[in-house]
């Protein structure tokens, strides 16, 4: 560790949690909106599979669950695929990006589904009757909607997203808690490393925080009252 | 144009909505739909363009069968205009682009035709103006107005009107009742619910009672006022004329 600053390794940690942080807020996004929207289609099979992805997710702490994609995943896949898991480069953190984004996908979930079904049951009926499919209809109608509903609790959501990355300092990912922690250990000054970990912490948050109020301001529609 | 044949229709297991409908709506033709609350007559309307399934019976628009799996319901909805309660508006998108929307994605017209054809529609309704406002920006008449446009910016073989005046304000009813007269004026073919009888009086051609999911009446307006055949319908009418 000869060179470099204690400050750059925070920094360093930063970087990964950045880096974790937002992409599994894509997955989260991603897969979180395709649940969501499977729950609230007449579909039996659409709701159930949405209904299982939500429970599967929710249901389990993040901890378990990445022990589970880390340890247990492999051992069970066949060998071959298991060792290529194992030795794949960076594996703490793919595994934490996409488990914590698999986490939170199921909040996602909930959350849109909640923000679609609290829009008038007309509005699907007005696009319905326009000729619009069903996939036209969430993607120009109901979707469009139910984001800016949903945008300040998504706002808490991707807040949560970051402070669950530290959670992967378990399966070896050494991001800004773990840098934090290595520096204790050098330096015995745990009250110092943690104090710039949390400094941190709250710095980028408040960027989330503050982008997130832009975009909800970016997006208010003139005369519609969203409750606030 | 619009054939509605036996048609039956439950909610649930038990509970039956539509019993037997038997009716139908001539090219040019405007029929109104009455009857108290719960006698189906909006589910009736809804199920014309398939927004509800039915059970039983069978509907034809314009010769295609609206309740046989192999019909391409988008493209048959998109040939018939629907004006609701509510007026479903999309609060996201302009006027203008609530006109364009459905013209581009489902008729595929290019942008600069649906731009002409929905600023010549709001002309019609009397809201040029308003164009670059977003529908919470509107009165309730206004918004009212402007879902007819979008309707009619489809270019419809029928329009159907589901209540469309009874979430106004008294005083917005008029601005609506007179795009939808006009409308009947010039030949539309329309089915129309509502509670509005100066409205049928002046443009219907035949008049259509419901009571508890059953056509109790279907006869021509100068019948339908003069002489109701059944007592139900006499004792409706006798009701909402009395004031």
């Amino acid at each position: 560790m000869g060179t470099g600053t204690y400050l750059d390794l925070l920094l360093s940690g930063l970087v990964v949690t950045v880096k974790v942080s937002v992409l599994a807020w894509i997955i989260a996004l991603v897969s979180g909106s395709v649940v969501g929207v499977l729950r609230t289609l007449p579909s039996r099979t659409a709701s159930w599979i949405g209904f299982c992805w939500v429970e599967f997710f929710r249901n389990m702490p993040l901890l378990v669950q990445l022990f589970l994609w880390f340890f247990v995943l492999p051992e069970l896949l066949p060998r071959s695929a298991g060792l290529w898991l194992k030795q794949l480069p960076n594996a703490p953190f793919w595994t934490a990006a996409i488990g914590v984004g698999f986490f939170m996908s199921a909040r996602v979930a909930v959350q849109l589904q909640a923000g679609i079904t609290s829009l008038p049951r007309g509005q699907k009926q007005a696009s319905t009757a326009l000729g619009l499919t069903t996939v036209q209809t969430y993607r120009y109608v109901l979707l469009p909607m139910a984001f800016r509903i949903i945008l300040p609790p998504l706002t808490s959501e991707f807040l949560n997203t970051i402070k669950n990355s530290a959670v992967a300092i378990t399966i070896g990912l050494v991001e800004l808690t773990g840098e934090a922690r290595s520096m204790q250990e050098f330096s015995f000054q745990v009250f110092e490393a943690f104090t710039a970990a949390t400094v941190l912490y709250l710095l980028l948050n408040f960027v989330v925080v503050t982008a997130m109020r832009f975009l909800e301001r970016y997006v208010a529609i003139p005369g519609y009252i969203t409750g606030k | 144009m619009i054939e509605i044949n036996h048609v039956n229709k439950w909610y649930g297991p038990t509970f039956q909505v539509l019993k037997d409908c038997t009716t139908s709506v001539a090219k040019g033709e405007v029929v109104v739909v009455c009857g108290p609350s719960g006698s189906g007559k909006s589910t009736l309307i809804k199920c014309v363009n398939a927004l509800e399934p039915i059970q039983g019976g069978d509907i034809t628009l314009d010769g295609v069968k609206v309740n046989d799996p192999k019909t391409d319901l988008p493209k048959l909805r998109s040939r018939v205009g629907m004006v609701f309660q509510h007026f479903e508006l999309f609060p996201h998108l302009r006027i203008i682009d609530n006109l364009r929307l459905a013209q581009e994605k489902v008729l595929g017209r290019k942008h600069g035709d649906a731009t002409a054809k929905a600023i010549k529609l709001l002309e019609r309704v009397g809201l040029q103006d308003h164009a670059k406002k977003y529908p919470a920006e509107l009165s309730g008449g206004q918004q009212q107005r402007v879902a007819i446009a979008r309707a009619l910016a489809m270019d419809p073989i029928a329009m159907l009107f589901d209540e469309p005046t009874s979430a106004l304000d008294p005083e917005m009813i008029s601005e609506v009742l007179d795009v939808m007269v006009d409308l009947a004026r010039e030949g539309m073919t329309m089915m129309v619910v509502t509670h509005e009888m100066g409205f049928a009086n002046k443009v219907a051609d035949r008049v259509i009672f419901m009571d508890r999911g059953e056509i109790v009446e279907d006869a021509k307006k100068a019948d339908f006022f003069g002489t109701p055949r059944s007592d139900r319908a006499q004792k409706f009418l006798s009701k909402i004329l009395q004031h």
